[in-house]
């Protein structure tokens, strides 16, 4: 199964959430949005939404800008 | 006794002290933006929304840690989108981001030489947002009408540029800006071309609501007295448009009498 993180393929071992993905990137803590096959996922579902082979996952935070 | 009366700034219901509004983008790091921010002494400041970085480290501080959400006003922007979509897209991810808020900065780029405003899509984008309950304020070209438009379609705020962004050319055009003031029923914010202070002072005594910089305080020597001069330029323009300038003349009026001089 793979799937594409930020534009970068990813291999994934077996079923996963978006919160298990998040963790595996060290990313549980900060504060982030995700969407998900182009679809904003809310946070009470990062633990409940299952990804799926070829799902394209966005992980964004508020970076320096005008 | 000044002809007209203050009315603070009030963006989508809430009141704010400054009218300066200044961005995060272009400083060395947060600690100098930070300093910048509160020498400004400016209460909203833009972001913009990005893809994170996989391989960062999970202990290095974040914008938003040092530049919190408590404390100020964060306004997320849509830089970097070229279509109305994007934008959207971009706006959706912010108010996630920041537990369900909603005022956000649209703009709807057109080139990436000019960075003017795509009108077209920025039309399009402030009505599917504004429907989907966001607050916009709205970045765009110093067109009066589609200011007019832009405000009939329920933005919060109307952000006409003075200059290209980053330019530092000032306002370039001040009587189209006069010609939205004058129509505007909701706060006019000039966003884009401000150099340095007396820019600032010029979009003030035009009559305007706010000043929106980022390039002129962040790419200044010393940013943080930049900022700390914006402060009072913001604060002289207004207090000058609201004292009313006096007339321009042609020739001279002499300050001292005539009367009573003894040769």
């Amino acid at each position: 199964m793979q799937i594409t993180v930020n534009g970068e393929a990813r291999p994934l071992a077996g079923d996963m959430t978006v919160q298990a993905l998040l963790q595996t990137l060290d990313l549980g803590k900060g504060r982030i949005a995700v969407e998900h096959n182009g679809e904003i996922v809310p946070r009470s579902e990062f633990s409940t939404r299952q990804l799926g082979d070829g799902d394209k996952i966005e992980i964004v935070q508020a970076i320096g800008g005008g | 006794m000044s002809s007209k009366t203050d009315q603070p700034l009030v963006i989508a219901g809430k009141t704010y002290q400054s009218r300066l509004i200044i961005g995060s983008g272009k400083y060395k790091d947060f600690a100098e933006n930070l300093a910048a921010l509160q020498a400004s002494e400016a209460q909203i400041i833009t972001v913009a929304i990005r893809r994170v970085n996989l391989g960062q480290d999970k202990n290095e501080a974040s914008l938003l840690d040092v530049i919190s959400p408590e404390t100020y006003t964060i306004l997320p922007n849509t830089a970097g989108c070229y279509n109305a979509e994007d934008a959207v897209r971009t706006c959706r991810m912010a108010r996630e981001l920041l537990d369900g808020h909603k005022l956000v900065k649209l703009e709807v780029l057109g080139d990436e030489k000019t960075l003017y405003p795509d009108v077209t899509e920025t039309l399009k984008a402030a009505e599917t947002l504004v429907a989907d309950g966001f607050d916009v304020m709205v970045y765009t070209s110093d067109d009066p009408l589609v200011a007019k438009r832009l405000e009939e379609i329920g933005c919060v705020a109307v952000m006409p540029l003075g200059a290209p962004i980053g330019s530092g050319l000032g306002i370039r055009n001040p009587y189209n800006i006069r010609m939205i003031l004058e129509n505007a029923k909701v706060p006019i914010i000039v966003d884009a071309g401000v150099g340095t202070a007396s820019d600032a002072s010029i979009a003030m005594e035009l009559g305007c609501d706010g000043v929106l910089m980022n390039t002129a305080i962040a790419e200044a020597q010393d940013p943080v007295l930049m900022a700390s001069a914006m402060c009072k330029a913001v604060q002289s323009g207004r207090e000058a448009w609201l004292a009313g300038r006096m007339p321009r003349r042609l020739y001279a009026s002499a300050s001292s009498p005539i009367d009573g001089t003894f040769f």
